[in-house]
């Protein structure tokens, strides 16, 4: 699904990610680890074109989006949820998620139609998987922050995307709320046979609910393969002795 | 209470401003009929600025863009007011998609500038070309529409010529509100919204953010050069000054007085505006430092406008009845 | 062809022109790329530093040194206004959008320049040379006064001295932090509200100052305000926002394009001042040395 080929991108002097090879399966759930400033944040803002890499390229569902600004990418099938929680805090929960399917299904130039109950089925259904239907009139910005990131997660969704970014899901979360996210995000990804790849730091939900890990140190993949290898790889070992659990 | 919801309070304004010539005064169809047609002005500038999020110091420009181009039309190429008003929203648009293809490449302070320096160009086109526009003098003269197909219409019928030009105008003003109502009611208008709240979040919802902001911009403008084409006609000539920068923050001003985060909130703002002018400036010469102060005291203490202020008011009343 | 003097006087007159321009445009530059606000209000202080050092003028007398104590006063008056205006007024805006920020500043535009009209009437006043810098000298067969010759000296040395504090002491490095990173500043501790006042102060000191120092050379009206202001507007953009040597830089090449352009197109002149500022914000818009990423 994702084949990303020695991506390079510099900051000035400094090296973010210094060729990284990456290869996700579809239907695949795989995470990507690594301490702080190990380049996970940049790598993910190269493979949806938030940034332009140096070098390299990268591959989605076999079509070349390397540089493709990140509307575009977002068209060919990848979604993502951001780091730190990005909705549209003063429209309502279904007006969040009704304007991801109006730019997925390319509605966004009629302007003459009433917006207001438009794609109501659609939305709604996709509000009941996430279990957000009855806050649906709610001003998002005032929702709790698990709460947003499940809207997050249902504007990512309603784009209907093959491959989806998460970015630090369970960050800030306390245990039950990062469960019950772990819980949710599995069951969508495989109800609509979804390919996940995300980036963590709690190694509890990494270790749970990954099947491939790769791990990034200072811009390059030291080791790369299924928890149990990762978890006895002697690089890793080597690199997180000293970090956090 | 949800009986004053169901009054079509807009359809209630139009038919009130309708009545305005019958009270004999040519001074309230003046000065409504200049508030009719600002009002127009600032909700079109309200589509960028509310809905898009998209601060323009040069919002004046298309005003004046269409206010010659109306103006030029119909006195020197003796073009009728049919083509010549909306030649001012095509001209205008024109002008609003070269301008604005440079513009929405920058972010907000280097946007508001780049507006700004784009609107002062326009003033300065209007001020020196002589040939064309008249130059600083501008061109005074220019003539009502034909209006004589008014004089046989039941009580209409027997007003005079600005009265008739009025309820054009309050026509027109009102179906362009109309269009406009429904354009941010539309799927496009929602899309809009999404790049105010959140333009990085909006590209990742396939958005592209530019296009959707230069589609924005070149409708705001479109409506600007609407009104500024009545108001060629209003003033009786096209001068420079209705491009000039003060005209610009005068509606921006006036946009935010009457509350950025409803529909018709600049046109309340507009007409408010307007009625303080016209009342401040015939006592003092100090206008300006009173429309500063006024504006500090908004930024502080009310920054949801009038509107905002009225519609916080009753909430507040119907929470402590219920 | 005209002659070498008058192009020689011509280039003069820029540099003078320059290096007015250069000290209003640092603290406009400074105050942007501190605070992130654009400070409309700076032409005003510009002005109000003109008609303080002319009231000053009028009650210190005529001791040949009124002058210079007029010039202090008036910038330090201003530079106390400024610290008011931050601390009590705009300090209650940066939470909110830069559009609030943005339409303060113009607000106090409107109040201050009916202030300036109130206070002192709409004649042109002025003020005349310090005796010390009377007269004027010849060089190249230019007639050139020696009091632009001072403008044109003390410039550098205030860029110089403004440099040196930038680079060499902790306030300057607090200031070009805060430039960087506010966030980053404030977690670290330090005083983030008190830099930010004393960026203010600072600016509209050197806006004051500038204003005090131009009385001898032009006339002070209502407008001048204004008219500075997009002067200043267009030298830091040129320079690029937020860049201490672009603005010395832009105020170098405004001044000579202010000299020679109104020579050349008298015409275009205030179409070709904006469509200036237009070019270099289509094609470069952070200026010459600004950083490319704060667009």
């Amino acid at each position: 699904m994702l084949e990303v080929r020695e991506l390079r991108r510099a900051f000035g002097g400094f090296q973010a990610v210094a060729g990284v090879t990456l290869r996700v399966s579809r239907g695949q759930v795989a995470a990507i680890i690594g301490p702080n400033g190990a380049g996970k944040t940049t790598f993910f803002n190269l493979i949806t074109g938030h940034l332009r890499p140096d070098a390299g390229v990268v591959f989605l569902d076999g079509r070349d989006i390397t540089g493709l600004p990140p509307h575009e990418v977002c068209r060919r099938g990848m979604g993502r949820s951001f780091q730190r929680t990005n909705i549209f805090p003063n429209l309502t929960v279904f007006q969040n998620v009704q304007a991801a399917l109006i730019s997925h299904r390319r509605r966004g130039l009629d302007l003459f139609s009433r917006v207001d109950g438009l794609y109501r089925d659609e939305t709604e259904a996709l509000l009941v998987s996430l279990g957000l239907v009855d806050r649906a009139g709610e001003t998002s910005r005032f929702l709790s922050h698990g709460a947003q990131k499940q809207l997050e997660l249902g504007i990512a969704l309603a784009s209907q995307p093959r491959l989806l970014l998460l970015d630090e899901p369970t960050a800030g979360m306390s245990a039950s709320e990062t469960r019950e996210t772990i819980m949710l995000i599995s069951r969508i990804a495989r109800d609509r046979a979804l390919t996940l790849l995300f980036t963590e730091h709690d190694m509890e939900v990494v270790f749970s609910i990954a099947e491939k890990i790769t791990v990034l140190h200072q811009g390059r993949v030291i080791a790369d393969g299924t928890p149990h290898e990762v978890r006895n790889d002697a690089d890793v070992r080597r690199v997180y002795l000293g970090e956090r659990r | 209470m949800s009986v004053l919801r169901r009054i079509p309070w807009a359809l209630v304004v139009v038919a009130a401003a309708l009545l305005v010539p019958l009270a004999g005064s040519r001074f309230y169809t003046f000065v409504a009929t200049e508030g009719a047609i600002l009002a127009l002005f600032a909700v079109s500038l309200n589509l960028l600025l509310g809905y898009t999020g998209l601060v323009s110091f040069g919002h004046a420009a298309y005003f004046g863009i269409g206010a010659y181009t109306t103006g030029l039309l119909m006195k020197q190429a003796g073009v009728p007011f049919v083509l010549a008003f909306p030649a001012a929203g095509v001209l205008a648009a024109v002008g609003a998609l070269v301008f604005g293809f440079f513009c929405v490449r920058l972010t907000t302070i280097y946007f508001a500038m780049l507006t700004l320096a784009f609107a002062q160009i326009v003033w300065a086109i209007c001020f020196k070309w002589n040939a064309v526009t008249g130059g600083e003098q501008g061109t005074p003269d220019i003539p009502y529409p034909d209006l004589g197909w008014m004089a046989r219409l039941p009580i209409a019928g027997d007003l005079g010529t600005s009265d008739h030009f009025y309820l054009l105008t309050v026509v027109l003003v009102a179906g362009c509100l109309w269009v406009l109502r429904r354009i941010v009611g539309s799927p496009f208008g929602r899309i809009l919204t999404t790049i105010r709240e959140n333009p990085e979040r909006a590209e990742f919802i396939g958005v592209n953010v530019r296009r959707w902001q230069l589609l924005a911009f070149v409708i705001a403008g479109a409506f600007a050069g609407l009104a500024g084409g009545l108001f060629g006609i209003f003033s009786s000539g096209v001068f420079p000054d209705f491009a000039y920068w003060p005209k610009s923050s005068e509606v921006l001003i006036m946009t935010i007085l009457g509350g950025i985060g409803y529909f018709y909130g600049p046109a309340v703002g507009a007409v408010v505006l307007l009625v303080l002018n016209q009342q401040v400036t015939s006592h003092t010469e100090y206008w300006p430092l009173i429309l500063g102060t006024i504006l500090i005291v908004l930024l502080f203490a009310f920054p949801g406008g009038i509107v905002g202020a009225l519609d916080a008011a009753v909430r507040r009343a119907r929470f402590r009845r219920a | 062809m005209p002659d070498a003097s008058f192009l020689f006087a011509q280039v003069l007159s820029g540099l003078t022109a320059a290096m007015f321009l250069f000290l209003i445009a640092a603290g406009l530059s400074l105050i942007f790329g501190v605070l992130g606000v654009l400070n409309f209000a700076h032409g005003s202080f510009y002005m109000l530093g003109a008609y303080l050092a002319f009231q000053f003028v009028q009650w210190f007398g005529h001791d040949p040194a009124s002058f210079w104590w007029a010039v202090v006063a008036a910038a330090a008056g201003i530079a106390v206004l400024g610290g008011f205006v931050e601390r009590f007024l705009l300090r209650h805006l940066y939470g909110k959008d830069a559009l609030y920020q943005l339409l303060f500043t113009y607000a106090l535009v409107l109040v201050l320049s009916d202030a300036a009209k109130l206070l002192w009437g709409t004649q042109q006043l002025s003020v005349s040379r310090p005796a010390a810098l009377a007269g004027s000298f010849s060089l190249f067969g230019a007639v050139f006064p020696y009091y632009s010759l001072f403008i044109v000296l003390l410039g550098p040395a205030i860029a110089l001295a403004f440099w040196l504090v930038l680079t060499r002491t902790q306030a300057g490095r607090l200031i070009r932090a805060g430039a960087l990173d506010r966030e980053m500043l404030g977690a670290l501790g330090v005083n983030v509200s008190g830099l930010y006042t004393g960026v203010f102060v600072l600016g509209s000191f050197l806006a004051g100052l500038s204003g005090a120092l131009t009385t001898p050379v032009r006339a002070i009206v209502p407008g001048m305000d204004v008219e500075i202001i997009v002067e200043a507007f267009i030298v830091v953009v040129i320079g690029g926002l937020g860049s201490f040597w672009g603005t010395f830089l832009g105020a170098l090449i405004y001044g000579q394009v202010l000299s020679f352009g109104i020579l050349m197109f008298p015409r275009f002149s205030i179409f070709s001042v904006f469509a200036l500022m237009a070019v270099v914000l289509i094609l470069r818009p952070w200026g010459l040395l600004g950083r490319p990423t704060a667009t």
